[in-house]
């Protein structure tokens, strides 16, 4: 019964955009690793500080990004659907989620274990090549939302 | 309120002046935000306004403080206006503290419109920011009764945080609809919140619509509208299908005091709505 699993999660990472053209092999040996969660909405998938070593494949559903201060209530930053990644933390030392990631409705994701990313990605530059290719423009399109949320572009 | 807002509207010598303001009553007023709220006019006697298009706006006028334009969010056949004024100065802040019964002046319409009859057919991508959906209400109605003359309907709404949103019953009754598809995202927001979070930009590459066949009309601050334009324009909507309402100082709204200069052209006159095409060389132009 794994095979039949291992099968269908491995149809699920392959046709995810994010893994969208990548080697059938590579997508193999990350689904040999990965496991299929749900969550209903107010889960909390994930806690600031603490250690991060998943990166997460949002296959349905939508989740938040948290960022919280003992003095006043977690604020959500970002939200995070379908076809979306979450989780960079597991590629940057010293692996501790920068935020908090809680399901704001009915959530399914792929968990992908980061140590085993790591290891996989070093052992195969040209699958690490390809991954990076894939990842730096999530960042970079984040980062320039980023920049564009502290534009208050509201404000007059 | 203002001492004078009971002064006699209709004792004015300049009446029949073309830009004299025509006496308004407030019938209600809902409170949008803390700072924002939606006026509801009747005219005070037969005496009304032209039949407005959607995008106009008026210069609305409180005795004794002064003259503001503020964009037409709705209206009715027998004179009725719906105004939507956030408290930013003088005049806007007297306009958020009238009450019913309160008399204001109206003149207008002014401006040039969108161009929504030249949308028919073609799917539709509304997209507003901040104080930026009251001027798109009356596209949207107008767009309801006539439903069948359009493709697919998008409408992304972004604010700072949920308690900025304005209409929200409102929008919540549209989101209902099952021939039209509305995103509403915030900047930040709390535990409270189930919707989106970031930016309006964010949402465009979700929207679902024929670039070659989308009309595109954005409206907030022109920030926002720069950013959304080029956002638009990366999912190859044409420049001159993308059309954004511009604001600008207005003092006379005829096209003759020069306050909404926009270089060539006249904000209160030419515009606000314009087309990317036209407008797009100047958003990058320091104080044109």
């Amino acid at each position: 019964m794994k095979g039949e699993g291992e099968h269908k999660l491995s149809r699920e990472i392959a046709s995810h955009p994010f893994f969208h053209g990548m080697t059938r092999e590579f997508v193999h040996t990350v689904a040999a690793e990965a496991v299929e969660r749900s969550f209903v909405a107010d889960d909390m998938i994930a806690v600031e500080g603490t250690e991060a070593d998943i990166l997460y494949l949002v296959l349905e559903g939508k989740v938040a990004l948290e960022l919280g201060a003992a003095d006043r209530p977690p604020i959500t930053v970002q939200t995070v659907g379908s076809g979306e990644i979450v989780g960079w933390s597991w590629l940057v030392p010293p692996h501790r989620w920068r935020f908090s990631i809680r399901a704001l409705k009915p959530t399914r994701l792929v968990a992908i274990d980061g140590g085993i990313m790591r290891r996989t990605l070093h052992a195969h530059p040209d699958w690490g090549f390809q991954f990076m290719v894939r990842f730096m423009p999530v960042l970079a399109e984040r980062l320039e939302n980023t920049r564009i949320q502290l534009l208050d572009i509201y404000g007059r | 309120m203002a001492a004078s807002v009971r002064m006699d509207p209709t004792s004015s010598a300049d009446a029949g002046h073309p830009l004299a303001p025509i006496p308004y009553v407030v019938r209600s007023v809902a409170t949008e935000t803390p700072d924002i709220v939606t006026l509801t006019l009747n005219p005070h006697a037969t005496k009304r306004i032209p039949p407005f298009r959607p995008g106009q706006f008026n210069m609305v006028y409180v005795y004794g403080v002064g003259e503001s334009a503020i964009s037409i969010s709705g209206g009715t056949s027998d004179g009725q206006l719906i105004h939507t004024v956030q408290s930013l100065g003088k005049v806007s802040n007297a306009l958020t503290r009238l009450t019913p019964g309160d008399t204001l002046g109206v003149r207008g319409p002014y401006g040039r419109g969108w161009p929504i009859a030249e949308a028919k057919g073609r799917d539709l991508v509304i997209v507003a920011g901040g104080l930026g959906l009251p001027p798109l209400r009356p596209v949207l109605y107008e767009i309801f009764r006539n439903r069948e003359a359009y493709g697919r309907i998008e409408i992304i709404d972004g604010a700072r945080t949920p308690k900025n949103l304005v209409y929200y019953d409102e929008v919540q009754g549209w989101r209902r609809r099952s021939d039209l598809r509305i995103q509403v995202t915030v900047d930040a927001a709390g535990r409270d919140w189930y919707g989106d979070v970031g930016v309006v930009t964010t949402r465009i590459p979700d929207a679902r619509f024929e670039p070659e066949r989308t009309t595109a009309f954005i409206c907030g601050p022109e920030i926002m509208l720069k950013l959304t334009a080029q956002a638009l324009a990366a999912r190859k909507v044409p420049a001159d299908s993308i059309f954004i309402s511009m604001e600008r100082n207005m003092k006379c709204a005829i096209g003759l005091c020069g306050h909404c200069q926009f270089q060539s052209s006249f904000v209160c006159r030419d515009g606000p709505v314009f087309s990317y095409a036209a407008a797009q060389p100047l958003l990058n132009v320091k104080e044109v």
